[in-house]
């Protein structure tokens, strides 16, 4: 496990950023947040600081601080290692977060598979009350911070902020058309910060060592270190930190990748990378680093990786919204008609591509904006079609003819 | 409304800042397609068929809920938008049952239309018929069906369940491609959907549709803007006819209903497509009806009636005129009455309804009416609702109520014996014992004088003997006031204090305030309690009596009573009669006449000895029926103008058969004051002929001549001599209604009265005091009975009955009955029970529920075969003459 800031063996004493923030004025945190260039590690990468700065400004009297701790991206699990070794450095993050944009109330959305990781929650919880580090009026300042914890029910969806926010509000987890954007209409239609588990975390290492500090750590427009949970055809699974715009080879050398086909970077919904593109940085510039990283080797069926994963979109969309709804049965039917021999040329998948790129106009979430990258990255690298056409005459198109 | 510069398909357009892109397009003429929007619906955003490219964004924007902002540049109709556009409507006809050939929305639906814009002709589409449900059509309600092969998923039908309905009936249910919509797990028809097909008039595609096609392609259809024939609320309504009949109704988007109705309004108007409507006169000769010519049959009864009159006076002939005929109607049935009868022995169900409500407000205010208007009650803070069952009788009015405590927040006081369904919504529900109604308004104004929350500026500026209610109303302290309603003391505080400091606050009601020996007084304890606190002559506040049925208002508005010629004009007034004289060419009498009780018992006396009765089932309305049966039977002569073979007209000597609403035209004052216009629909079955043809034709028999070339023409002379209907003519109403009063033709109407001032100069406080009503229970007859009416039917059910959809929901009587009390006398729901009072008996299913308390029995009084009135007590109220419905002793007994 490769250990940098997050998850270094030396670390800053639970509270200690929190205890400096308070010693500034709120909008000097925001600031502090903008200016160390974080942007969110859920992996949307929106910047954080602006995020702070349109909810601070947000005029309300109830404002509230979320943590998308709904961990569902396939083959991430670092939130998760976070929860389990650090939960006070989380709602540490979560409190600074609160003073920053002028919140009392924290809620963690934890993922409904993680009903386990509620007591190390409940004990950070207990100790920061201790300490004084939440409660009212926190270390005399007029400022009054808690945390609760609600589960979400297993919808993957509901990683997406408004999608959290409705389910919080005990409705189903459909995402919310935007603007409003929670920053100004949220939980109960209150000013919500939503954040990653890992970036909440990060909060109290910028205002601790600043936020030059923290981009130095990082390259460009990805400032920081990043978390990546890497599973698949690897020697060493795990969590691994590395700094941003680190290579994807560096990576998978660390986790001991020697028989690559493809890697997935950043979930169902990112992007699948053949061997001849691991030098690609992982940055929000280059390669969109998600939490997840997955390797297959050789010996998959990368047709069948596709039909594992349009089969999961197909489940996990919302339906709400049409291209995403029908958009999605649509690509796995042409999964299925690659697999069955039906299509057996580039051309004829067309109208699926074209699909595609409607979708992602289209749809109103990032799961439909992103639930095709999987089809067109698969299709584009790793199905050889010319093999289908021989000497033959095609049973689709012309291509046989030439 | 500050504009904003933007660049829309390249060109500057000013717009309004904070629309939409839709909205602003809209107002520039750029139509942008959408499926799930609708501007009377909360903005989803689903379809994304409205999606535009906006300069700056790497993704299309959808139009619906994208607020538009300085310089933005949008493209609406780009090849990129419309690629993505026809991709969208391509997925979802992958999706959809395309049964255009056969289905009932071919050439009104939405989805069809917009595959017809983008040309997706079926060779050129690219997505496999892959993902169309394969469930079956849920058929299971009486009234619509939903087909989910034909679901776009738009959400509408949601959406207008819950927003504009209130109801949250229909949800999304499921997820991605399993997605669907229902009412819950199980059938349409275990939900508690009330049939009221906002879902069907606004789903875009077939997929909820009205069960019963209409048989008929959308193209062949005529459509044609006319009113309702239930209710007060007088919703407009467009109806569909082919081959002169009628096939389909939908709401009209107009004042007062905005396309929305209930049940009976959208699916219970086939009665007058019925086989057994009236279609000759009838004359009965040996106990049997014959048919006979219309001129035989206006002699038989002019004959009849001239003979009496010569031998009795014109007092002892009397009129029933009608709440369900038209205003020209209602006035030409007075006129006849009085003019050519020469007595003022003429009334309607009114009386039976709102009688002291128009003797109350006339006292307080000046005026009897609803004092606002329907559409004001949205913007209440706050809602006093007693004696109305306002979602089962007026059930447009009730989803308003809904929405404003829904939407907009308003605290919603429900003051009633049964837990009504508009409890669900309230803020306070205050149970109070039948018949005590004056008793906890005098202990809200107690604690409102307590606590000074009254209105000091109101009362000392618009009204007058204010002292004396403040003496009477002193002796009613919470304490006291529990002891004789059993309403907690502090939820009397409780809503005294909500109704006092509400900005506004509204009363309304309805019959469980007016039917009662105390009616009258009970109406004049709403005015004071208005009074008191200043909610009159503004907007959302008011005394809002919602009148029963259809016409009741411009029944009373046209003189169909016994003291007052139209517009309220009393008979008593010499310059009024001399008035009336001078207009109609005739002597008229100065002596009040009979009303509808008074009516029956003269006939049973022989006092009177001819009866005139034009669209009225007294059989089975009034009160104490076994008495009004014997009365009937033994009637010296008895006239029946309807549509239907009623109880009453089984009764009759003649039967001359009238024209249904929708076969003549005319108009009718809603609850609201609202003069709205009647069209002809359908041509009448046979030989049926509009009342007002029929009036004519018997007043010229009876030796005063009338004749009129159409409706239009007997508004004009009703405006002539009814003040408060001086502007009202045909021609200014063709659109919307305008609202009483409405002096001259330059007028716009009123929509609340007494802003400034009140029609009798000052506010009237009258102080009252509480009496009990005329019946109680006691050993021999423990029980309290109650009677009122059901969502599903309507009023005597001549009409409603008729309709095999409406039967289907509730095909007969019921009485409710407390779970307690039916365990104790060993009842089992479904069973049958002996229902006895002082008056009469009947048998009728057992309903255990707890809509009732303990001790109190509610029979709904619709159905002829277990009449409610067979049991209510005729105890009139002294000054109304409204008998008291409401409350009376019975006992019940389990039938085996």
């Amino acid at each position: 496990m490769e250990r940098k800031v997050l998850l270094a063996e030396k670390q800053p004493e639970f509270g200690a950023g929190l205890e400096k923030a308070l010693t500034l004025e709120p909008a000097d945190v925001v600031y502090a947040i903008r200016d160390s260039g974080i942007r969110g590690r859920g992996g949307a990468g929106f910047p954080t600081g602006v995020k702070w700065n349109l909810a601070g400004a947000s005029f309300s009297d109830v404002k509230y601080v979320v943590c998308n701790a709904d961990e569902g991206e396939p083959g991430t699990f670092k939130d998760r290692i976070l929860i389990e070794k650090y939960s006070e450095r989380l709602i540490e993050g979560m409190a600074i977060g609160g003073y920053a944009i002028g919140s009392s109330n924290g809620i963690i959305y934890l993922r409904a598979e993680y009903p386990y990781l509620v007591p190390a929650l409940k004990k950070a919880r207990n100790s920061f009350f201790e300490k004084g580090l939440l409660g009212e009026n926190i270390k005399g300042r007029d400022f009054s911070f808690d945390v609760e914890i609600r589960s979400g029910s297993g919808a993957y969806v509901c990683g997406e902020e408004t999608a959290l926010i409705e389910s919080l509000e005990g409705k189903g987890g459909m995402p919310r058309n935007k603007p409003p954007y929670p920053v100004n209409s949220g939980y109960l239609n209150k000013p919500t910060i939503v954040n990653n588990v890992e970036t909440f975390c990060a909060v109290p290492h910028i205002v601790l060592n600043g936020p030059q500090w923290y981009a130095d750590l990082g390259i460009g427009d990805s400032s920081g270190t990043k978390l990546f949970s890497i599973s698949g055809d690897v020697e060493r699974p795990g969590v691994y930190e590395l700094p941003m715009g680190a290579s994807l080879r560096s990576l998978l050398e660390l986790a001991g990748a020697t028989d690559i086909q493809a890697v997935q970077v950043g979930g169902a919904s990112g992007r699948t990378v053949p061997p001849s593109e691991i030098d690609r940085a992982l940055s929000f510039k280059d390669l969109p680093p998600g939490g997840s990283v997955i390797v297959f080797n050789n010996t998959v069926n990368m047709l069948e990786v596709l039909e594992n994963f349009m089969g999961f979109f197909v489940h996990e969309s919302c339906g709400q919204c049409t291209p995403c709804r029908e958009g999605t049965v649509q690509l796995q039917h042409a999964v299925d008609l690659i697999m069955s021999g039906e299509i057996c040329c580039r051309e004829e998948l067309d109208p699926y591509f074209k699909l595609a790129e409607t979708m992602r106009l289209t749809s109103k979430c990032g799961l439909g904006q992103t639930a095709f990258n999987c089809f067109v990255d698969i299709i584009n690298h790793f199905v050889d079609f010319a093999s289908g056409h021989s000497d033959e005459e095609c049973c689709c198109c012309d291509g046989g003819d030439q | 409304m500050h504009k904003i510069s933007v660049i829309i398909n390249g060109k500057e357009a000013n717009v309004i800042e904070g629309s939409t892109i839709m909205e602003a397009c809209e107002l520039i003429g750029i139509k942008i397609p959408s499926l799930c929007y609708h501007p009377k619906l909360e903005i989803c955003g689903n379809c994304r068929v409205c999606v535009v490219e906006v300069e700056g964004w790497k993704t299309l924007l959808p139009a619906c809920s994208t607020p538009i902002t300085p310089n933005m540049v949008i493209k609406t109709h780009s090849e990129k938008v419309l690629e993505s556009r026809k991709i969208i409507v391509e997925l979802l006809l992958a999706a959809h049952n395309c049964d255009c050939l056969v289905c009932d929305m071919a050439g009104n639906c939405e989805l069809q239309d917009l595959a017809y814009e983008l040309g997706l002709d079926k060779r050129s589409r690219r997505f496999e018929n892959i993902s169309i449900p394969v469930e079956e059509i849920d058929s299971s309600s009486p009234v619509l069906q939903y087909d989910p092969s034909k679901c776009i998923m738009c959400s509408r039908c949601v959406r207008a369940c819950r927003d504009i309905q209130g109801k949250g009936i229909i949800a999304v249910l499921y997820r991605g491609a399993g997605i669907k919509i229902g009412t819950g797990i199980r059938e349409w028809d275990a939900s508690a959907c009330d049939g009221c097909g906002e879902c069907v008039q606004l789903c875009p595609t077939g997929a909820i549709s009205e069960k019963k096609s209409p048989g008929v392609r959308s193209w062949e259809v005529e459509k044609t803007r006319t009113s309702c024939a239930y209710c007060g609320v007088g919703c407009q309504l467009d109806m569909w006819t082919h081959d002169n009949k009628l096939v389909k109704v939908t709401g009209a988007d107009v004042i007062p209903n905005f396309g929305s109705t209930c049940v009976k309004g959208r699916f219970g108007h086939n009665f007058i497509n019925r086989e057994d409507r009236l279609k000759t006169p009838l004359i009965k000769r040996n106990g049997v009806f014959a048919e006979a010519s219309w001129e035989e049959a206006i002699a038989f009864i002019a004959e009849k009636l001239g003979a009496i009159k010569k031998e009795f006076g014109s007092d002892a002939i009397a009129g029933l005129s009608s709440a369900r005929v038209s205003n020209e109607e209602n006035y030409l049935f007075q006129k006849m009455i009085r003019a050519a009868v020469g007595t003022n022995n003429v009334d309607h169900c009114a009386r039976l309804c709102h009688a002291s409500t128009v003797a109350g407000l006339a006292a307080a205010f000046g005026s009897g009416a609803m004092t606002n208007s329907i559409a004001e009650l949205e913007n209440a803070r706050c809602i006093l609702v007693t004696g109305s069952n306002t979602t089962e009788t007026h059930p447009v009015i009730g989803t308003l109520i809904r929405r404003a405590v829904q939407k907009h927040g308003a605290k919603l006081i429900v003051v009633d014996p049964r837990r009504i369904d508009l409890v669900d919504d309230a803020t306070l529900w205050l149970r109070q014992k039948n018949g005590t109604d004056v008793a906890w308004m005098n202990g809200m104004m107690n604690v409102i004088i307590e606590e000074n929350l009254q209105d000091e500026k109101f009362i000392s500026e618009r009204t007058e003997d204010f002292e004396e209610l403040r003496k009477i109303v002193k002796e009613f302290t919470p304490e006291r006031v529990q002891e004789i309603t059993t309403i907690p003391a502090e939820k009397i505080r409780e809503a005294a204090r909500i109704f006092a400091t509400s900005e506004t606050s509204s009363i309304v009601y309805s019959m469980g305030i007016t039917q009662h020996t105390t009616g009258t007084d009970n109406v004049l304890s709403t005015a004071n309690l208005a009074m008191i606190t200043g909610n009159l002559g503004k907007a959302s506040t008011g005394v809002n009596p919602l009148r029963g049925q259809n016409n009741v208002q411009g029944a009373c508005d046209l003189g169909a009573l016994p003291n007052v010629y139209s517009g309220y004009q009393k008979v008593a007034d010499q310059e009024v009669q001399a008035k009336f004289e001078k207009a109609w060419g005739t002597k008229l009498s100065s002596e009040n006449g009979l009303t509808v009780v008074e009516i029956i018992n003269a006939l049973g006396t022989g006092a009177v000895k001819g009866l005139v009765i034009m669209g009225e089932n007294p059989m089975v309305s009034d009160p104490n029926l076994n008495h009004v049966e014997e009365v009937l039977d033994n009637a010296g002569f008895l006239a029946v103008v309807d549509i239907f073979m009623t109880e009453t007209a089984q009764k009759a000597d003649v039967v001359l058969p009238a024209a249904s609403f929708a076969e003549k035209e005319g108009t009718f004052t809603n609850t609201e004051r609202r003069i709205i216009l009647l069209r002809k629909v359908i041509d009448a079955p046979g030989e049926a002929l509009p009342d007002w043809k029929i009036i004519c034709d018997l007043s010229t028999a009876l030796g005063y001549p009338m004749s009129y070339s159409n409706a239009a023409e007997i508004m004009d002379e009703i405006a002539e001599v009814t003040p408060i209907y001086g502007g009202i003519h045909h021609s200014r109403i063709q659109e919307i209604g305008l609202q009483w009063p409405c002096p001259d033709d330059s007028h716009s109407g009123t929509k609340y009265l007494h802003k400034g001032k009140f029609s009798r100069g000052r506010g009237k406080f009258h102080p009252v005091d509480f009496i009990p009503p005329a019946e109680l229970p006691d050993k021999e007859y423990p029980f309290i009975l109650s009677t009122g009416r059901l969502l599903f039917h309507y009023h005597t059910g001549s009409m409603s009955r008729r309709v095999d959809a409406l039967n289907e929901y509730v095909s007969g009587g019921y009485a409710e009955i407390h779970p307690e009390d039916a365990a104790r006398l060993g009842l089992v729901n479904g069973g049958q029970v002996k229902v006895t009072s002082r008056r009469g008996q009947i048998v009728t299913e057992v309903m255990i529920t707890e809509r009732v308390a303990i001790g109190s029995v509610f029979v709904p009084f619709h159905f002829a075969e277990a009449a409610a009135n067979r049991l209510t007590n005729d105890a009139l109220d002294p000054k109304a003459k409204i008998p008291e419905f409401k409350v009376a002793a019975c006992q019940i007994e389990k039938v085996n």
